[in-house]
């Protein structure tokens, strides 16, 4: 009975708006799904969510110099660290201060920590002055400039300084621009010492090897999945057993057979050597190098490949083939103009979801990558777990989640996501 | 059963096939089609047609015989040289390409020239009144219109030998009609020779010069359309061709086109001996029901008759659709025309009905 002049919203039966009446019809239906999905839900924000938040803002916060030395970083505020002189007495009383505060919490360590991933030898000052300030009058018994500089000569520093100065902002970039091979100097951003750079050189490897792998990936997957697709169920369940073996295996069993098989004195190597492909002096080196984490991490990944694969060749019609035949294509052609492009969808979903299973892999290239097969993801365990630099591990992280974020755009712009199929 | 002549332009001769080693599921195939002759397969699900028809067109090969085609045998020429269009049950229109290109396709392998690829599309395209859907996607087709494309692809590289799984077996019951009528406007128009597998048997009546009825993986009958529904060979061709009465009896006497069959239920009736030889012989006697006249003013002299119970009466329009009781069989149908002095019968009334001998064909149990 709504008539068609009507301008205003849609009534319902009742006179209320259509609209309103809809939703409270659909917000029982709604709470169930939500309640539903709730477990599931809780969890995903409490393990998966909140971490990646938690990585994402570690990666800037940096409160612990304003926290630890609040009376330096306001004295510092004045310095200017290009006129190449030391801050004034003020600063050092300041700083005096802060330490002897800081000792007595025991939290001079941890800044130290912190303050040595920019510049080297400031752990080993503060512990030294740690233990001198806590014997000290702070703050009657100054000039603290003579004080400081008499435990240690490197107060004296003017690096030193510049960088408590640089890094007493609560967020900094730094440790972007770390993880970027670059670092904040006195006239700002600037790229560090070549010997020191690393991290754009391993992002780089990184891409490099997921790439390869997804490639071998495919080349390998491609022809198992069409077998699969193509022969009687009952067969192709039983081979699908054999793709799959390899999931109910361990994973460091995988990789610990891969070095058994790479390496010198391991099984190819003898077979090659007994044939006398290769000379007993000169065995090859297959493994703790990129070659080994290729192979292994192909091996581990490529159901990934096949499962999607299949999945999508098992939905293209035999009739396609048939038909194609039928209007006069020879083998090669009906594969390359109708069955391939059918079966894109799947080799998207197997890429996707080897490359990022491949970008952010660890345990494999770590047990088998030496030094120059390892990935991003070991510079970040390293960190995380070891130098306990986690600001930087988290930076890197970051990195990673955004260049796989980005490729996916990328990939949806050209490909389309929706063309992905996981069957 | 007919036997193979070498002089058809599609030769089945002896062809055998079995898929598994163990059970044939096409037996002694022998069948000639005729250039330019739009023979269909008719038969129940798994009757072996798609199996002919796959060997024919190459993606089977047939465990023994010889297929010929315009002569020469064909068992070792792979499927893309052998020039057959064919039609799918699904239409199977690849789905990455435009309807233009899935047309362009067949032109394309054969190397043909832009400009005549053009122009052979475009006419394809004109002739299944398609002309204006060239850039769409097939998915962005109705079936019926996905059904054209279809046709018009499997007819564009101008093959002479076009096969057709059941194509329309997909689309509703008006557009099926509609298109059967295109199919055969088109064949008979271009004069290729059309191999149509089917299990609708109005279809293959409608459609065809010759069906070939299939059970069993053997050809029960061959025969034009009108032969087969009024002359069925055996009593599986008179179940499956229409609707059709039985009655079971013994054959008591043959006497030169007359034979007498014993009902079950005691009554003796004169029929036409088709596949029965001998008295004694178990018989199923076969009479279409609007062959059956209760009218006594229409029946004929000579016209044989039996008492009949009315269990039924059904108006349809067009027809009335009576089930009697006659015999001891309780499906008896007959059908009579909505005609202005038809008389509607009422259940439970008693009528004598009779039939022609000729239209009563006494054929195996
Ligand atoms: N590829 C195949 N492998 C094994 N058996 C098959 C195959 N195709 C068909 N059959 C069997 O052959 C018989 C005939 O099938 P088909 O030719 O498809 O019959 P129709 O087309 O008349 O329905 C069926 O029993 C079917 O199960
Ligand atoms: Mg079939």
């Amino acid at each position: 009975m709504s008539d068609a002049t009507q301008t205003g919203p849609v009534l319902a039966a009742d006179g209320r708006p259509l609209k309103r009446s809809l939703q409270r019809a659909l917000r029982a239906q709604k709470m169930r799904a939500l309640a539903l999905i709730a477990p599931l839900l809780i969890f995903v924000l409490l393990t998966f969510v909140a971490p990646i938040a938690d990585m994402l803002f570690r990666s800037v916060e940096n409160s612990i110099v304003s926290d630890t030395l609040p009376r330096t970083v306001l004295a510092l505020k004045d310095w200017d660290a290009k006129s190449g002189e030391l801050p004034d007495e003020s600063v050092f009383a300041a700083m005096a201060e802060d330490l002897k505060i800081a000792e007595a919490e025991k939290k001079h360590i941890t800044l130290a920590i912190r303050l040595n991933y920019q510049t080297s030898g400031v752990s080993s000052l503060f512990r030294k002055t740690g233990r001198q300030v806590k014997k000290w009058d702070v703050p009657n018994d100054g000039p603290y400039m003579e004080k400081l500089l008499d435990v240690d000569d490197d107060w004296g520093s003017h690096e030193l300084w510049r960088v408590i100065q640089t890094y007493s902002a609560n967020y900094t970039p730094g440790y972007f621009l770390n993880a970027a091979d670059m670092e904040l100097g006195p006239d700002g951003v600037q790229q560090v010492d070549d010997s020191q750079k690393i991290y754009v050189m391993m992002f780089k490897r990184t891409m490099f090897l997921s790439i390869v792998i997804t490639v071998s990936c495919i080349a390998l997957g491609y022809p198992v999945a069409f077998l699969l697709a193509s022969l009687p169920l009952r067969t192709s369940n039983m081979l699908m057993i054999l793709v799959l073996l390899p999931f109910w295996t361990s994973l460091l069993v995988r990789t610990s057979s891969w070095k058994v098989l790479l390496q010198q004195q391991g099984v190819i190597n003898d077979i090659l050597v007994w044939i006398g492909l290769v000379d007993d002096a000169n065995r090859l080196v297959m493994i703790n190098n990129q070659f080994g984490t290729i192979v292994a991490m192909t091996h581990i990944l490529l159901p990934f490949m096949i499962l999607p694969l299949y999945s999508v060749m098992k939905t293209i019609p035999p009739s396609y083939v048939r038909a194609s035949k039928s209007l006069g294509a020879t083998n090669w052609t009906t594969f390359w103009r109708v069955y391939f492009p059918q079966s894109v969808p799947g080799i998207g979903a197997g890429s996707i979801l080897v490359f990022i299973l491949a970008i952010g892999y660890y345990i494999t290239p770590e047990l088998v990558g030496g030094t120059d097969g390892i990935f991003i993801s070991n510079r970040i365990a390293f960190h995380i777990s070891r130098s306990g630099n986690w600001g930087l591990g988290a930076a890197l992280g970051s990195i990673l989640l955004i260049v796989v974020l980005m490729l996916y755009w990328i990939y949806d712009k050209i490909v389309g996501i929706d063309n992905v199929s996981l069957g | 059963m007919p036997t193979a002549s070498d002089d058809g332009f599609v030769v089945f001769d002896r062809v055998q096939k079995s898929y598994d080693g163990e059970t044939l599921v096409v037996k002694d195939l022998n069948l000639s089609i005729a250039k330019g002759e739009f023979l269909t397969m008719l038969g129940p699900s798994g009757s072996g047609k798609t199996t002919c028809l796959m060997m024919l067109a190459g993606f089977e090969t047939a465990t023994h015989g010889d297929i010929l085609l315009d002569g020469k045998p064909i068992n070792n020429i792979p499927p893309h040289k052998r020039g057959i269009g064919m039609v799918f049950q699904n239409y199977a229109l690849f789905p990455h390409m435009t309807v233009a290109e899935n047309l362009a396709f067949p032109l394309e392998v054969r190397k043909i020239g832009k400009s005549d690829r053009d122009a052979k599309v475009k006419r394809a395209l004109d002739m299944v009144q398609m002309g204006a859907f060239g850039g769409r996607r097939p998915a962005q087709l109705s079936g019926g219109q996905q059904q054209r494309i279809a046709l018009a692809r499997a007819l564009v590289f101008e093959p002479e030998l076009v096969l057709m799984d059941e194509p329309l077996g997909a689309l509703d019951k008006q557009l099926r009609e509609h298109m059967q009528f295109e199919i055969t406007r088109l064949a008979h128009e271009l004069g290729i020779t059309t191999v149509y597998v089917t299990h609708d048997q109005t279809e293959a009546l409608t459609m065809s010069d010759n069906v070939a009825v299939f059970d069993d993986g053997r050809i029960q009958q061959l025969a034009p359309p009108d032969e087969l529904y009024e002359a069925p060979q055996n009593s599986f061709v008179a179940q499956f061709i229409g609707e059709n009465n039985t009655l079971e009896g013994t054959i008591k006497e043959i006497k030169g086109t007359e034979a007498l069959v014993t009902l079950d239920g005691g009554e003796i009736i004169v029929a036409k001996p088709v596949n029965v030889s001998k008295p004694g012989e178990r018989t199923r006697v076969s009479i279409r029901p609007e062959r059956v006249e209760y009218n006594k003013d229409r029946l004929h002299a000579d016209a044989h008759t039996l008492k009949a119970e009315v269990l039924e009466f059904i108006y349809m329009g067009d027809i009335f659709r009576t089930r009697l009781r006659v015999a001891g069989n309780d499906n008896f149908v007959i059908k009579t025309r909505n005609a202005p002095d038809q008389r509607r019968l009422t259940p439970g009334e008693t009528i004598e009905i009779g039939w022609l001998p000729e239209d009563c064909r006494a054929l195996d149990a």
